[in-house]
């Protein structure tokens, strides 16, 4: 594999305009990853998913050399008629549109960064190896007191064109004091077996406003890790929901840190498996300041012979005191072939703190199954509500109505 | 006046050592020492050789580094592993014969043996250091076919027993402490309870760390064979030294078909001083084995004592409607460290577990829940629950929760709870107002927090177990 990197990093390189400064930045970052490799079960975040031994299995010897010179071609018939909004579309890792067509334009600037984000090379070797592949970084930068007036909707595309490829992809945004966004990133994968790792790095300053909706429902046999770093000022909320079912394999990993007094972060999820998919939500929230607030809320229904992990932790630090944590996972077990690993953690390090969690599994209750089977429904209609009203209750929890109704649909709960 | 209580009380109450010569195998770790050991207890040639495996075995091991306490690197080559008093060469037939040192010892301790005897109706089988010191209370026991003795006695006895059962939860290709255990354990309690029979008093022994430099490597084995019950108390206290000292201890129960056994700890070794210097490193191996059907294990403990206590408690049910349950409670103060909890492993159909977790920790130490509940695909209609909260005493300290749940049952039920905080400034107030001063509110309330696992301590033990509740936390408000 090694020199396989090393020539696919070579011609990728020489194929793109990047500027020394970055060449010798992203050459250290492909350095960490060789010394590294891919996460195992040996490290403890990967205990329960060894993306090594899965790509291994799954994939074999994958591609590192993506070409971002070439133009893709975008059906417009995927995109979303139900609601007005922006868009970027990334195809295959390279960005092919921007369109903020509703929103002022001085208001929003996009620019590319010129330097990549070292400090998360040493949180894991796959953002190292997202680091020296991807493509140029683009930044949003929304200004200062200004809200978007429509969703941003990021699709997500892969098409037939790339198999056994490792597509990198790294996403920028910075929220100006008092601004806020709402984001669907809607993955359309169209590909088979790649490994498509992304990076989304948000910075909420003072009572910025985030809500961040993911959405992975259609079949692929694609592998992802995907990785959502969020900073947060004084009064700042972010909101991330995630829906987890189409893909094979996911990882989505999200960390907020709370830097900021009255800050708070909510994170809410469902994996909705059936096959042989393994899915896991990984959260990291860090209490850094007096007064901050988390809530996470992660519900698993799990079919057939798939795997659902959760593991979510909480941090304290000793500076944030009167903090309140609380966190719940559940899952439901419908198979005997299933299974569910989860690993609720906390560390404190303050006193005066209000931190829970709990974590529960099992099968679905036979007394309510019995009590829909006595008022005449079938059994498998009457499962079906039960696992219909056992997720509702995340996707309850999403705050923007218009995109509420949107998802409900999407995902075909109601 | 109270406050020069208070100082006195700070003060590890059993901090002393009695100065008996010892009788010591050379320093180091090697082959040797391990024939050596084997020699001088006079041991059969198969454990000798099941020793050496260990010792081989242990070559290739390395001592693991996920726990969250950190400590400097032991020098394994330069720890004495086999000391007795010298009096000992020819063991004691009677109570009198014993060294009137080691009697005046327990006495502090607060264990006359006499006493004890004649009073409490419980058999103490003492350990000082390495060799049992006298088994009291062996008639009534031996009417009921019970076999309660120390492990060096019970090699030599019942070697059938033993070798059948040594090893057979704890293997020795476990991990490096439990292996080092097996190479180089020198002595240690051994229980067999025959078919249904009842054990009509709490076994009882108290362990007690003495010769410096010496790394305790006790071996205890329970078995309950079918239909039998017996309740197992441990309690150890050490005294004051400024080296740190290893314990690595292992414990092994079997519970046959419908057999139940009790195990509850309380453990007060030397935490090291105020600055956190000194104190004992308590690396012990708990596991039990519920091997017949309907078979139930208990742990219970009340951990208030060692500079780092590392050790999980564990139940492999493997018997068809088998039960585990684990009370804990953990106290951390000073610099004391823990990383404590239970492992709970589900292979039999209709498997139970319980879990209750206390931890508190005041100072500047740092105190860990870590836990697995693992239910295995035929382990169909188990049901597992567990909670764990933990107590901040102050900003300085650390209070953490690390669960593994694995359920790989449809039909099987898991459910933790977690929480954390502190004590609520309305209880104390209350308290106060009734006159209590702080000390004694916070005593009370930490109590109560804790009453759900002390509940679960035979009589004799409560009462000590709660004194050490409010010992562990002197000066640790205001």
């Amino acid at each position: 594999m090694e020199q396989k990197l090393k020539t696919d990093f070579d011609k990728f390189i020489s194929n793109s305009n990047f500027s020394n400064q970055e060449i010798k930045l992203k050459k250290e970052a492909l350095d960490n990853f060789l010394k590294n490799g891919f996460p195992s079960r040996k490290l403890e975040n990967w205990k329960f998913s060894d993306i090594n031994q899965i790509i291994q299995k799954n994939i074999g010897e994958l591609a590192f050399y993506n070409n971002y010179n070439i133009e893709n071609g975008i059906n417009d018939d995927i995109f979303i008629k139900e609601i007005e909004h922006n868009k970027i579309v990334i195809v295959n890792g390279k960005v092919e549109r921007f369109s903020f067509e509703h929103e002022e334009s001085d208001k929003v600037n996009l620019t590319t960064l010129d330097n990549i984000n070292q400090n998360l090379n040493d949180y894991n070797s796959l953002l190292s190896l997202n680091n020296s592949f991807s493509n140029k970084i683009h930044n949003i930068l929304v200004k200062k007191n200004y809200s978007f007036k429509k969703p941003l909707i990021i699709y997500q595309i892969t098409n037939e064109e790339v198999s056994k490829t490792n597509i990198n992809f790294q996403l920028n945004f910075e929220l100006e004091e008092n601004s806020s966004i709402k984001i669907i990133n809607l993955s359309d994968d169209n590909s088979e077996k790649n490994f498509i790792n992304n990076l989304f790095n948000f910075n909420l300053d003072k009572n910025a406003i985030l809500k961040n909706y993911k959405i992975d429902k259609k079949n692929n046999t694609n592998i992802k890790y995907d990785y959502s770093s969020i900073t947060q000022k004084e009064n700042s909320i972010s909101e991330t929901f995630i829906f987890s079912s189409g893909s094979d394999y996911i990882k989505n990993e999200v960390s907020c840190n709370l830097e900021g007094q009255y800050s708070s972060a909510f994170i809410n999820g469902i994996h909705f498996l059936s096959k042989n998919k393994h899915h896991e939500i990984r959260t990291n929230t860090k209490h850094l300041y007096e007064n901050t607030k988390s809530y996470q809320l992660i519900k698993s229904v799990i079919d057939d012979s798939s795997k659902s992990v959760y593991q979510g932790k909480i941090y304290v630090d000793s500076k944030a005191q009167k903090t309140d944590g609380y966190q719940l996972s559940k899952a439901v077990l419908l198979n005997e072939q299933a299974e569910f690993n989860s690993k609720p953690e906390l560390e404190i390090y303050a006193d005066d703190v209000k931190c829970s969690h709990g974590s529960a599994s099992g099968s679905l209750d036979e007394d309510s199954i019995f009590y829909l089977m006595s008022r005449g429904l079938d059994q498998k209609t009457a499962k079906e509500l039960l696992i219909n009203g056992f997720l509702l209750d995340v996707v309850e929890k999403i705050t923007d109505e218009e995109i509420k109704k949107l998802l409900k649909d999407m995902i075909g709960l109601n | 006046m109270r406050d020069k209580q208070i100082e006195d009380l700070k003060d590890y109450k059993y901090g002393f050592s009695t100065d008996i010569e010892s009788f010591k195998a050379p320093k180091g770790l090697n082959e040797e020492v391990i024939r050596f050991i084997s020699n001088i207890k006079k041991e059969p040639d198969w454990l000798l050789k099941w020793r050496l495996k260990a010792f081989e075995r242990l070559k290739v091991l390395k001592e693991p580094d996920w726990q969250k306490p950190k400590y400097p690197k032991i020098d394994y080559q330069d720890l004495y592993y086999y000391s007795a008093p010298k009096s000992f060469k020819e063991k004691p037939k009677d109570l009198e014969d014993l060294d009137p040192k080691l009697l005046e010892t327990y006495k502090k301790l607060g264990i006359p043996l006499q006493e004890q005897k004649r009073l409490n109706g419980i058999a103490v089988d003492a350990v000082f250091d390495s060799v049992s010191v006298a088994t009291t209370f062996k008639d009534t026991l031996t009417e009921k076919g019970i076999i309660f003795c120390s492990i060096s006695e019970a090699i030599q006895k019942h070697p059938d027993l033993v070798r059948k059962y040594l090893g057979s939860v704890i293997p020795i290709t476990d991990h490096f402490f439990a292996t080092l255990n097996s190479a180089v354990f020198t002595d240690g309690s051994f229980v067999y309870i025959p078919p249904n029979v009842k054990c009509p008093m709490e076994l009882s022994t108290y362990f007690r760390i003495n010769a410096s430099d010496t790394g305790q490597f006790e071996r205890t084995l329970i078995i309950a064979d079918k239909g039998s019950y017996v309740s197992y108390l441990e309690g150890c206290t050490a005294p004051m030294r400024d080296e740190n000292q290893l314990h690595a201890a292992n414990v092994e129960l079997i519970a046959l078909d419908d057999a139940e056994i009790k195990y509850s700890t309380v453990q007060n070794w030397y935490p090291g001083d105020k600055d956190g210097k000194g104190g004992i490193y308590n690396f012990v191996t708990k596991r039990g084995l519920c091997k017949g059907k309907n078979s139930k294990i208990s742990w219970t403990q009340v951990e208030t004592g060692s500079a780092i206590t590392w050790k999980y408690p564990s139940c492999i049910l493997k018997g068809d409607n088998s039960i585990g349950e684990f009370y804990s409670i953990a106290i951390t103060n000073n610099h004391q460290k823990a990383d404590t909890g239970t492992k709970m492993i589900h292979l039999g159909k209709n498997t139970k577990s319980k879990i209750i977790s206390k931890g508190i920790s005041a100072g500047k130490s740092d105190m860990t829940y870590r836990g697995l509940v693992d239910i295995s695909k035929n382990a169909s209609n188990s049901t597992n629950y567990t909670q764990c909260d933990s107590l901040l005493m102050g900003n300085k300290c650390g209070a953490h929760t690390v669960p593994y749940i694995k359920n790989k049952n449809s039909n099987s039920n898991i459910a933790h709870e977690a929480t954390t905080s502190k004590i609520s400034e309305d209880q104390l107030h209350y308290c106060q107002q009734r006159g209590l001063n702080q000390e004694e509110a916070v005593g009370l309330i930490v109590n109560g927090f804790c009453k759900e696992v002390l509940q679960q301590l035979p009589m004799e033990f409560a009462v000590e177990a709660q004194k050490l509740v409010g010992i562990s936390l002197e000066g640790s408000v205001g």
